[in-house]
């Protein structure tokens, strides 16, 4: 049995709740106006693992993403219920997403850096929370850009625009910006979606780095992916968590008809 | 069959385009035969004699003065508007109301606005005629055209800025400012452009608040004489055609270095482009 993959995790540190997980989320359910979203939603996301959402187009995945970091609060008419705890903190209940978004860093589906310098895209987050000696924020941009293991390739044209780098080279500075701002928690909605084959194998690679540092929750519609980076995976289907368990488990024996189905690509 | 069709439309097309070349440089090319004679130094920048022979400073100044203040007035009352109805107000019913209201102001023929600046700014506040009664109505006039310009800049910012700055734990008013506002610029500026075109041409609405004397004003509670109003008078009074277009020569060049201006600073802040 391949369940060692746990082992070491939970022999190794955790400063704070080592019995509990980092992210527990109880009959979550999202409404889009009338229409519901997610359904009961009921899972633990543990520290320092890479969890993947799996499921076909339009199962909620993603919703339930953006539920965690609350970036469903930008859309109108959009009601939960149920709760997330990060921390055994209820999002929800507290109000202040600033300090939430600060904790839970995000990565999107299209690379989306802003039309500024590569330093100033880093530099954003920081900046707006206050930092403004030079020093610190060098320090900061290219500690990040180190840990999205794209330093060495910008680091000779950090005031030239980001929007001058290859999708690939977009993506990892993305990833650096969310980094800048020390998050906990990294969410990640597809982010090799948009890459070529090489690229999407680089940030792979950066995931199982991030790991060490980060706990990592990644949309995936890519089957092999989640089997290559995730720890965990949950299996969405039509707002549904259909299976939750060990990435080794639901890609050799997943106990639900409906996950053998469509990881062996019968359907979605 | 298909053919013959394909190259009547590309013909048609190509005639459209040539016939709007065509008419613009006759009217440029029009006022400068007309008006090139006058053209000297102590025309732009002598004083108005009403005996001929005269210079335009003072409608120069003036004109100046009236797109300065109503620019100044109408640019952050038309963004601030535009930024809440595109980025803070809930959209429905009330937000679409405003939006069907600006629109149609403007359609309305500017003489109302000039009537209204007449009978509200003139008279009622007791500006008297002025520049300042007319920089008030002009105000009102390109408010509109701010206001539309800058909500379609600002839907042209793409969602995933906005996502990208928020998920950083940014306030909404740092993600405007920082992120949403400077990527809007360049559609902003084109807005600003436009309004002084708007200004510089309107000639009913600043006759009824501003009056026409014809002398360099003293401060913006003076009446004055804009160049468009002057080109419309000499036009109508006298007749002289000569002066009319060499006034026509000053606008287009004053049309044409705020362009540039505009454009150049849109091209400076989006360096990092």
């Amino acid at each position: 049995m391949k369940t060692a993959v746990q082992l070491p995790k939970n022999n190794s540190f955790q400063p704070q709740n080592n019995k509990n997980a980092k992210i527990s989320v109880h009959n979550f359910n999202l409404f889009y106006g009338e229409k519901q979203a997610l359904f009961d939603i009921s899972l633990d996301i543990n520290e320092k693992e890479i969890t993947a959402l799996i499921g076909p187009s339009g199962c909620g995945k993603s919703t339930f993403l953006r539920s965690i970091n609350r970036m469903n609060d930008l859309i109108d008419n959009v009601k939960v219920s149920g709760e997330i705890f990060i921390d055994n903190e209820n999002i929800y209940r507290s109000n202040d997403v600033i300090k939430l978004r600060t904790k839970v860093g995000m990565v999107f589906q299209k690379p989306n850096l802003f039309p500024m310098s590569i330093y100033d895209n880093v530099a954003y987050g920081p900046r707006m929370h206050g930092i403004k000696n030079k020093k610190v924020l060098n320090h900061i941009v290219e500690e990040s850009l180190r840990g999205a293991a794209i330093w060495d390739e910008v680091k000779d044209r950090l005031k030239s625009s980001a929007l001058g780098l290859s999708g690939g080279q977009q993506q990892r500075v993305c990833i650096a910006r969310a980094i800048a701002m020390k998050p906990e928690v990294i969410l990640m909605d597809e982010p090799t979606s948009a890459l070529d084959p090489i690229s999407t194998l680089k940030v792979e690679e950066l995931l199982s780095q991030m790991k060490e540092n980060y706990t990592i929750v990644i949309v995936t519609h890519n089957m092999q992916q989640a089997a290559r980076v995730s720890d965990r995976t949950a299996f969405f289907l039509n707002g549904e968590v259909i299976e939750y368990d060990t990435t080794d488990t639901i890609f050799s024996v997943p106990k639900d008809k409906r996950t053998e189905e469509y990881i062996t690509g019968r359907f979605g | 069959m298909n053919k013959v069709k394909d190259h009547l439309l590309q013909g048609i097309l190509w005639i459209s385009a040539i016939l709007t070349i065509v008419i613009l440089v006759t009217i440029i090319g029009f006022i400068f035969l007309k008006g090139y004679k006058l053209m000297n130094i102590s025309f732009i920048f002598g004083d108005y004699s009403p005996t001929g022979g005269g210079g335009i400073w003072p409608m120069i100044i003036t004109t100046i003065y009236t797109i300065m203040i109503s620019l100044v007035i109408a640019t952050p009352i038309g963004v601030f508007a535009a930024v809440y109805l595109q980025e803070y107000a809930k959209q429905g019913r009330l937000v679409r109301m405003i939006r069907f209201a600006t629109e149609s102001l403007t359609g309305i023929p500017s003489i109302i606005y000039g009537l209204f600046g007449a009978v509200f700014f003139v008279a009622t506040l007791n500006f008297g005629m002025s520049i300042i009664s007319a920089s008030l109505t002009l105000t009102i006039i390109i408010l509109p055209v701010v206001i539309r310009t800058t909500e379609e800049a600002l839907k042209t910012v793409p969602q995933s800025y906005r996502e990208g700055s928020l998920a950083l734990g940014t306030t909404k008013l740092q993600t405007l400012l920082k992120v949403i506002l400077p990527s809007a610029v360049p559609g902003i500026l084109s807005g600003i452009i436009l309004s002084m075109g708007r200004i510089i041409g309107e000639s009913a609405a600043i006759f009824l608040t501003a009056g026409t004397v014809a002398a360099l004003p003293e401060g913006i509670f003076s009446s004055a004489r804009t160049l468009t109003v002057h080109s419309y008078l000499v036009t109508q009074e006298a007749g002289d055609i000569e002066l009319a277009s060499a006034i026509g020569i000053v606008l287009i060049v004053i049309i044409f270095v705020l362009n540039l201006t505009a454009t150049y600073i849109s091209n400076k802040l989006n360096k990092a482009d």
